[in-house]
């Protein structure tokens, strides 16, 4: 006994002669499967772009802050932290700034408001910061009459540096027009924080200046939670802090559910498809076994037709998705076109419809050979 | 002996007894020479050819092919057995539709683990021995049932087996051409120097066979030896 033994042969893994072979005789039936992954692939391409693109114009002003922490006014009542409810003192801010570890500790003023220049107005999103800042680019040019303007609310406005603006009522001069950033889907002006307090709503807080949050550089030494309990704070990470713009939250919250779905319905989809092949073709698989066939080389055989299709399909797919953002990214239309997001959900798309395919093929391990015997085919 | 089949029983569950499908069957097929297996419709011709095929496992008894006794053997190791030593001719071609006749045989490389492409000039070699060599490209809809049928033969052959097991090759087609894949089984048994069993319920084509075993109720007797 066992004196006949089999042994693996090098090239045994490479060989996807009849899945190829099958792909190009059923040209017609993996033509349209093929079809649905690039329509399907399209789709997650297309969402990733818009729900990156969205949430650039709600959280890159905050994003692109030189600060790795953001203190909020701690709520009361098991409330969530929020931008728009948060004011902080000026006693907070001086006592987070003599905090061990704490390396700057500066005042942002948050508010939103309507800026006119001549004929246009438009919504924007006034930050409020001390003199000579470094949350605010070119934050030595601010002053108490004296703004930066991002480059989207300079050219909603239709103004440049050294035209005026009129904000909250205020006759203002723009000094310099940087960086593209946008918090809410608003553009940014950078203000004088005494001025953003003239452009905001009263606070029933009677100490002196106020702003929405305070904005920490850190290092490893510093105690949070003590200076937080302190201080009557509640301090978490800048990309933390996102949650705190309501409709980031929402909004991204939403779009990702979609996106979601769609990998959910991609692997169904992709797993439905094969579960129905490999029933077609199990007559196939039969006498392939009854010939010798080894049911790891089949499912090789069955998993490599699969991979070819979905990796062919999402190509196309993310390629066309890259085209028609490439086209939109510079108009009206919030499309962010980075690797990211375009390469990582085609990416997804390929693992997960692999493995909905996986599972499907598996029932290649069920088929008896003696079925190939007295078959008719 | 190439092929030998000593005590062979087999049974299959039925209700709560057990069918008995072969009874103590013994069939030694050498080198070179053909069985044919005859019997009427639920007599056990085609379990005596499943246990051959090594796709069942006999309650008792014990199956060698080339020497080699498969009792025990693991299913992996079964099927790597079938890949080498055994070819079966299906009753229905069974042929892939997607592969041409020539990729019929090719396909049987790429069981093997080898690339399909570098068996084109064996698979051209016995498409000729079975009268097909210009028909190498077509794909099975575009070929006759006797045409397929003999495909199916060429391919059984591919892997150089020791044992070649030809399940009613004359089932779907007319006296004549019955006869001739008849003649042709024949002609390649003893070419490739298989051991060759033809289970059939046809007997007016079994003249050339070396020996004819009469299956009845899962009980075979031997009726005919030419050698």
């Amino acid at each position: 006994m066992g004196q006949y033994r089999f042994h693996r042969r090098k090239g045994q893994a490479k060989v996807v002669f009849v899945a190829w072979r099958d792909l190009q005789f059923a040209k017609g039936r993996f033509a349209l499967m093929g079809a649905v992954i690039v329509l399907i692939t399209l789709l997650v391409g297309l969402l990733s772009g818009l729900t990156a693109g969205l949430g650039q114009r709600n959280i890159s002003a905050i994003t692109s802050l030189p600060a790795d922490k953001i203190a909020f006014q701690a709520p009361s009542g098991g409330q969530d932290l929020s931008y728009s409810d948060s004011t902080v003192t000026e006693q907070q801010w001086k006592m987070w700034s003599k905090a061990p570890g704490v390396e700057s500790a500066e005042p942002l003023g948050i508010t939103t408001t309507k800026a006119t220049a001549g004929d246009k107005s438009t919504g924007v999103s006034v930050f409020g910061v001390k003199p000579n800042s470094r949350l605010a680019p070119q934050g030595g040019k601010i002053t108490g009459s004296a703004v930066v303007m991002s480059t989207a609310a300079a050219a909603d406005l239709g103004v440049q540096a050294g035209d005026s603006l009129t904000l909250a009522g205020r006759q203002l001069k723009v000094t310099a027009v940087a960086d593209n950033a946008h918090f809410s889907h608003t553009p940014v002006i950078w203000t004088s924080l005494d001025l953003w307090q003239k452009t905001t709503p009263p606070t029933s807080t009677d100490h002196g200046p106020t702003a929405t949050v305070i904005a920490l550089s850190t290092t490893s030494e510093a105690d949070t939670a003590a200076t937080d309990h302190q201080a009557g704070t509640r301090t978490v990470s800048t990309e933390d802090s996102l949650s705190a713009i309501g409709s980031y939250t929402s909004e991204n919250g939403s779009l990702q559910l979609m996106r979601g779905f769609l990998f959910a319905i991609s692997a169904l989809v992709i797993g439905a498809f094969f579960t129905v092949w490999t029933i077609q073709r199990s007559g196939d698989v039969a006498v392939l076994k009854a010939l010798g066939a080894s049911t790891a080389n089949l499912l090789k055989d069955a998993l490599g037709q699969a991979v070819v299709l979905l990796v062919g399909g999402t190509l196309i797919g993310t390629g066309i998705a890259a085209a028609l953002g490439a086209l939109v990214a510079g108009s009206a239309v919030p499309f962010l076109l980075t690797p990211a997001t375009v390469l990582s959900p085609a990416v997804v798309i390929i693992i997960l419809g692999a493995l909905g395919a996986a599972l499907s093929i598996r029932r290649i391990t069920s088929v008896d050979p003696l079925t190939a015997l007295g078959s008719a085919r | 002996m190439s092929l030998a089949l000593s005590d062979i029983t087999l049974t299959y569950p039925d209700g709560d007894t057990r069918l008995t499908a072969l009874d103590q069957v013994s069939l030694d097929v050498p080198q070179g020479s053909l069985a044919a297996v005859v019997g009427p419709s639920g007599s056990g011709k085609s379990s005596l050819l499943a246990v051959a095929a090594t796709l069942i496992t006999p309650d008792a008894g014990t199956v060698t092919i080339d020497g080699q006794n498969t009792a025990g053997l693991t299913r992996g190791e079964l099927t790597g057995l079938r890949r080498h030593k055994i070819g079966i001719v299906f009753q229905q071609p069974n042929l892939l539709p997607s592969l041409t006749a020539a990729e019929q045989l090719q396909v049987m490389t790429q069981i093997d683990g080898r690339d399909p492409r570098t068996a084109r000039d064996r698979a051209m070699e016995l498409l000729h021995a079975v009268g097909l060599a210009d028909q190498a490209g077509r794909r099975p809809h575009q070929l006759s049932g006797g045409q397929r049928q003999r495909v199916n033969i060429a391919r059984a052959l591919m892997n150089d087996p020791t044992v070649l097991l030809v399940d009613e090759p004359t089932s779907a087609l007319d006296h004549e051409r019955g006869g001739a894949v008849l003649d042709l089984i024949t002609r390649l048994t003893h070419q490739q120097a298989t051991a060759t069993i033809v289970v059939t319920h046809d007997r007016t084509h079994l003249t050339a066979v070396d020996q004819i075993a009469e299956v009845h109720d899962g009980r075979v007797h031997l009726t005919a030896t030419n050698r």
